[in-house]
């Protein structure tokens, strides 16, 4: 501001610096709107959880007020307890496959070839579709005697499998689900990464006549360890509230055996209107995925990832 | 013969990483065309004799599938223009203070599950005696759509030169005129990215519908989990449902993929 200014007549120069001093406040008219309909339809709702959480209340009687006892029910209630084993089992597999996959496909889509730009579109057709769609399809795959996936196995000699229509095997399922579905979110923050690193070591790396693996392990990978952090970030956040694709297709079951935390949020909210409980449930669900956020973050300090991956 | 190599095993390796998504949607395209009885074969039939596309026919005829079509319209339309009218001079504002930390809000936003939200609104709208029209669902969805849009017009309007506006600043004109008429102009292919995720996100939203939606009131994606568990079990109608459901949301990507990636990416990768 005072360098575009310089060179101009004082009156100006002090007019300017009077603007520059009135900015905040000049700006706000722009914000305010908004800020009522975040006020309206995320803090509201956080302030009045919290608010419930303290409440025996189910709906249809009036609410009393009970402290933390819905909290202290929580490490009792087994069902709950099972499903945060479910939730992090779940979230640990549907951040590790697709990281692994979608560094894969990264690698592939940074290579220049002809209609890149159309086959990252079709790529990334899986993310962007209508998850109850694609659940629905995915259940008729799963089916045990005309479902595509025991033909697929049948065919490279493998026995069938029950899917999701076995305890044992139904979140890994689901997590296949997935997988399928969020891989491409990971190749294309990876892909960011990998484009911006400059071409000069991979030409001295050339000249050394490092092996593309040895390319990919020493100059690539420290270079797009912090966009790998931010994409293992992202999907554990998704991942831990996973919710379309486990209803439409096991709705928990068989059983409870793919119950997540926010499936029993669900019952709990909506089919047994104990909204005091949920909401309790609630706040100890996002405590828990900023629990793992911090988690994340230790995890990246340790290993020093932002030193190995230089000025990012 | 090293670079016809290196182009054989790249094309290969193209097919490979992008066949999981194009044959699923050439599967689910051969389900919703076939007769039951190809449908309940095994083995499998891929490409059926005879075509079925009664299926579609049946979806699109029966009760109420317009009205359905319509709801998601209306909210997904109503939530996105609501979210861009509010969301642009927002992210300008913020852009331009330089309050990078009120974005906060929108990050514990991205963080929270939808559900979280829907019982204390669901509360609320019972309260006001809503439940039974689209408003709950329109005002629900904005817990969606606002945030992308200041979200990614933050990060648009960062990127857009600040002389423009200086000068017209100089030359007398009022905040709101360098708004309306130099960052605007400037900004319309970040809108562009805003509102297409917008309409994506909104239009494939499931778990408000299905607590706040009434008979009259569902929106497809409900509309087709409803079909599973109530009316349909035969597949060609249900893998036809499905696909008419999410193929606004193909074609939009496919065309739009440039922008899609730009907006997903977007605080991501910077």
């Amino acid at each position: 501001m005072s360098e575009l200014t310089a060179g101009r007549t004082s009156a100006v120069e002090k007019e300017a610096a009077k603007k520059k001093e009135w900015r905040p406040i000049s700006y706000w008219p722009f914000i305010v709107p908004a800020m009522v309909v975040v006020l309206a339809v995320i803090i509201f709702p956080w302030a009045y959880t919290i608010w419930m959480s303290l409440h025996e209340w189910k709906v249809g009687s009036p609410p009393t007020f009970v402290g933390l006892a819905n909290y202290l029910r929580l490490p009792t209630d087994a069902r709950f307890v099972e499903s945060v084993w479910h939730t992090l089992v779940y979230t640990a597999l549907s951040v590790a496959l697709p990281l692994i996959l979608g560094t894969l496909a990264a690698v592939i889509f940074n290579t220049k070839f002809p209609l890149r730009g159309f086959f990252r579109g079709l790529f990334i057709l899986p993310m962007m579709a209508t998850p109850v769609a694609i659940a629905l399809v995915w259940t008729m795959m799963f089916h045990p005697q005309l479902g595509i996936l025991n033909y697929l196995l049948s065919m490279v000699g493998l026995p069938p499998s029950l899917w999701v229509f076995h305890p044992a095997t139904a979140i890994p399922s689901l997590v296949l689900v997935e997988t399928w579905q969020w891989t491409p979110l990971v190749m294309l923050i990876v892909l960011g990464g990998l484009t911006a690193i400059p071409s000069e070591p991979y030409e001295s790396a050339q000249i050394d006549g490092a092996t593309p693996w040895q390319t990919f392990r020493y100059i690539s990978l420290p270079m797009i360890m912090p966009f790998l952090f931010i994409a293992a970030m992202i999907r554990m956040i998704d991942a831990v509230k996973s919710f379309d694709i486990i209803f439409a297709i096991t709705q928990g079951g068989p059983g409870s055996a793919s119950e997540t935390i926010n499936l029993y949020l669900y019952s709990v909210a909506f089919v047994y209107y104990d909204v005091g409980y949920a909401s309790a449930i609630v706040v100890v669900f996002f405590a828990l995925i900023i629990a793992l956020a911090g988690a994340l973050l230790h995890l990246r300090q340790r290993t020093h990832w932002n030193d190995a991956g230089g000025s990012a | 013969m090293r670079t016809l190599l290196h182009r054989i095993g790249l094309t290969f390796a193209i097919l490979v990483i992008v066949s999981p998504a194009v044959l699923f949607f050439l599967w689910m395209f051969s389900l919703s065309i076939k007769f039951e009885i190809d449908n309940a074969s095994y083995p499998p039939v891929f490409i059926p004799t005879r075509f079925n596309w009664g299926n579609y026919a049946a979806v699109i005829e029966s009760k109420r599938f317009m009205t359905y079509f319509f709801n998601t319209l209306i909210v997904t339309g109503s939530a996105t223009l609501f979210a861009l009218l509010v969301g642009v001079p927002a992210g300008y504002g913020l852009a331009r203070m330089r309050a990078r930390k009120a974005a906060v809000v929108i990050l514990i936003a991205r963080i929270t599950p939808g559900l979280s939200y829907l019982i204390p609104l669901f509360l609320l709208f019972q309260w006001l005696g809503l439940l039974g029209t689209l408003w709950p669902q329109i005002l629900i969805h904005l817990v969606v759509t606002v945030p992308i849009v200041i979200w990614i017009m933050i990060g648009y309007f960062e990127t857009t030169p600040m002389e423009l506006e200086e000068s017209a600043v100089i030359d007398g004109a009022t905040r709101w005129q360098v708004f309306r008429h130099v960052a605007l102009p400037i900004a319309r292919p970040g809108i562009a990215v805003a509102f297409i995720l917008s309409v994506i996100f909104s239009w494939n939203n499931f778990v408000f519908g299905i607590v706040l939606a009434g008979r009259e009131t569902r929106t497809l994606p409900v509309a087709v989990y409803n079909m599973i568990s109530f009316d349909q079990l035969s597949w060609g109608p249900l893998a036809a449902a499905a696909l008419i459901v999410t193929f606004p949301v193909l074609l939009l990507t496919v065309f739009a993929q440039r922008q899609i990636v730009a907006g997903l990416t977007a605080g991501a990768v910077k």
